[in-house]
């Protein structure tokens, strides 16, 4: 059989991963607010209605507790739903559902149930949207046992790994970024997986390890091909899943570059970030040359006004610069 | 008039559950039970008249204080007894403890501890039998104390807009651990915050079991007609603490209640009044009666023995179940 591949945007992959999943299962579902607006959530709803019914395509109240709450118990009754939070923010009155229930309860009940839920949250920032419209949680979610937490930065993990979310088991955080919506690239028309927990080297290289997830991931491969120009030859690491993590992919650079800069698009106090660096530290020290260095947000909520806005976010000019700074120490 | 069989289903499964909590008191107050336990005595009527309305293709969702609500769906007692003590045998395998009951298979999807957050739970599992339309219901038990929980309010509103066969049954036994209902809400009728949704609320005897047998009925029937949900008040009285067998400290015999109304609360034991019933209709004998309780009392025995003579869970184990594969 031939697979048929073609340039897809980031958002109607994720389209297309709901059309083909509920169609070929019956317990599949999407339930949250904004699903049957004209804007469908940012594409990704598309056509779904028109094709599944309300039934399963399920535009609910602003209650994010209960909603969630609903779709993780929705779950452990054998469906399997995604439940989308079109803002990350608001889905913080969820963390209930999310923390205390869906992460506890094939644990709680000794393996006598389990919560395949897909908890997906749209991180929205920029856009003079502050401090309650661009938060990025993943760290938070990071913590938590028993939730896995996924992080797709082109079109065809996205696909790839909402697939791969609805067909596990366990409660799924699926965390995307708005900004890579409209990113174009190759996706096949077939249904398939891209596997939980293996990240990719985006960039083989031998000065420097670059870990990314998301947007970030995004950005640094942009500044990673752009440094080959100057000689600098980056390996760069798109992790895709933050939890469970793909430690032997980083060690394994590491071990090679002995150098490892990490730019996270969230906070860098008890962050994801750092959470990388104290396992190298744990794992190659003696195969490192200098300290790692974390790329991230500062420790300050996000701003509205654009100046301020602009130095809140890292581009690809101060990730270039900060690789500089690691490569010249 | 219910059949003789459910007669005696309803007061087999009242004395059941009496028997087994009170079972608990001794091994709380020596310290051989040690995790910590919400007992159900005096709230057995709700259990058990709403349990024979169900079956285990049903969802029913519990709370802290769920004893009751397990073994009415029929959850194994003997696994309840060993969970409680922390053994491998018990029905989440020593990770959850009394507060952690589990028994799918007999369609008690779970009970969990946080006040209200199992609610949510149980529309899920409605909304999952309303998308299979599968013809079952989920019934969500919560106590007075969740009223205070928004998530309560975003569930009846959401089941209701989508017309889920959901029945909530709030268990006011007046006490949100030690404050007193009229502490918490200005009006204590809590059924009445249904019907601004477009539920049914009904107020019921929460220590008549034939009452409560009777409006669960009629709730699963209205729920399978497509008319749900449904919000069922029932008024009742714990006959022990918040936790343990007197409050909030173990053994330290801190009830909070005044005398009075403990007393008062004694005389509607939903138990002693349906044996009353149970014999001036000449549905079974005292001496039935007798033998039924004596078969129970095996059946504790039986399971204590299961429990002692099984191991604790394992350290080895303590990762296992983080994951499902």
């Amino acid at each position: 059989m031939s697979t048929v591949i073609r340039e897809l945007q980031y958002s109607l992959a994720i389209n297309e991963a709901f059309h083909q999943l509920m169609a070929s299962d019956p317990s599949v579902f999407l339930i949250g607010q904004g699903v049957k607006s004209p804007w469908y959530v940012g594409r990704t709803a598309e056509k779904l209605i028109e094709k599944f019914g309300e039934e399963r395509v399920i535009d609910t109240p602003v209650s994010e507790n209960g909603v969630t709450g609903a779709a993780v118990g929705a779950a452990i009754a054998g469906m399997r739903p995604i439940v989308v939070h079109p803002r990350v923010d608001f889905m913080i009155y969820a963390f209930d559902p999310i923390i205390n229930q869906a992460a506890n309860w094939h644990y709680m009940s000794g393996g006598n149930a389990n919560v395949p839920v897909v908890i997906w949250g749209i991180v929205n920032r920029g856009g003079e949207q502050a401090a309650q419209h661009a938060q990025n949680l993943h760290a938070v979610f990071n913590h938590i046992p028993g939730l896995k937490v996924v992080m797709p930065s082109t079109p065809y993990d996205a696909k790839g790994l909402m697939v791969a979310a609805v067909k596990d088991n366990n409660p799924v955080m699926f965390i995307d970024d708005r900004w890579l919506y409209g990113e174009k690239a190759d996706v096949p028309e077939e249904m398939y997986s891209v596997p939980l927990g293996k990240g990719i080297i985006r960039k083989r290289g031998k000065d420097v390890t670059v870990v990314a997830v998301s947007y970030m991931a995004h950005l640094a491969h942009q500044a990673a091909n752009s440094l080959s120009e100057s000689g600098i030859d980056v390996e760069m690491i798109d992790l895709r899943t933050v939890k469970p993590l793909d430690t032997e992919l980083i060690f394994n650079s590491v071990r090679k570059t002995g150098r490892l800069v990490v730019a996270d698009g969230g906070w860098k106090t008890g962050g994801f970030a750092g959470d990388i660096i104290s396992l190298i530290t744990e794992n190659c020290f003696e195969s490192l040359k200098q300290a790692p260095v974390r790329i991230t947000l500062p420790d300050i909520p996000a701003p509205a006004s654009s100046d301020m806005e602009k130095a809140y976010y890292p581009d690809v000019n101060s990730i270039i610069s900060t690789i500089k700074k690691v490569i010249q120490k | 008039m219910y059949s003789k069989e459910v007669l005696k289903k309803l007061f087999t499964d009242m004395t059941l559950i009496r028997f087994s909590e009170e079972s608990l008191v001794e091994p709380i107050l020596n310290g051989a039970i040690k995790c910590p336990v919400h007992l159900y005595s005096g709230q057995e009527a709700i259990a058990a008249g709403i349990g024979a309305a169900l079956t285990e293709n049903d969802s029913v969702y519990g709370t802290h204080r769920s004893h009751g609500h397990y073994l009415a769906m029929g959850g194994s007692l003997r696994e309840m007894i060993a969970e409680i003590f922390g053994k491998s045998t018990g029905c989440s395998g020593g990770r959850g403890g009394s507060m952690h009951l589990y028994a799918p298979e007999k369609g008690f999807q779970g009970a969990a501890p946080i006040v209200g957050g199992t609610i949510s739970l149980a529309v899920g599992a409605a909304l999952a039998h309303s998308i299979r339309k599968d013809g079952n219901v989920a019934v969500s038990y919560f106590g007075d104390g969740a009223v205070g929980e928004g998530v309560l309010y975003e569930s009846i509103n959401l089941a209701a807009v989508k017309k889920l066969p959901i029945i909530f049954v709030c268990e006011n036994n007046l006490y949100s651990t030690h404050l007193h209902i009229n502490e918490i809400r200005q009006n204590d009728e809590i059924y009445k915050i249904a019907e601004p949704f477009g539920a049914t609320g009904i107020r019921v005897d929460g220590n008549n079991v034939l009452e409560m047998h009777e409006v669960a009925l009629k709730a699963v029937d209205q729920c399978k007609n497509g008319n749900g949900p449904v919000f069922i008040e029932a008024m009742t009285y714990r006959m022990r603490g918040h936790v343990g067998p007197d409050d909030n400290i173990q053994g330290s015999h801190t009830d909070i209640r005044p005398q009075s109304e403990i007393d008062a609360w004694r005389k509607k034991d939903p138990i002693e009044s349906f044996k009353h019933y149970l014999l001036d209709n000449d549905v079974i004998t005292e001496h039935d009666m007798d033998v039924i309780e004596q078969e129970i009392m095996d059946k504790i025995k039986a399971a204590f023995d299961f429990s002692n003579n099984s191991k604790l869970t394992p350290a080895t184990e303590l990762g296992k179940y983080v994951y499902s594969d």
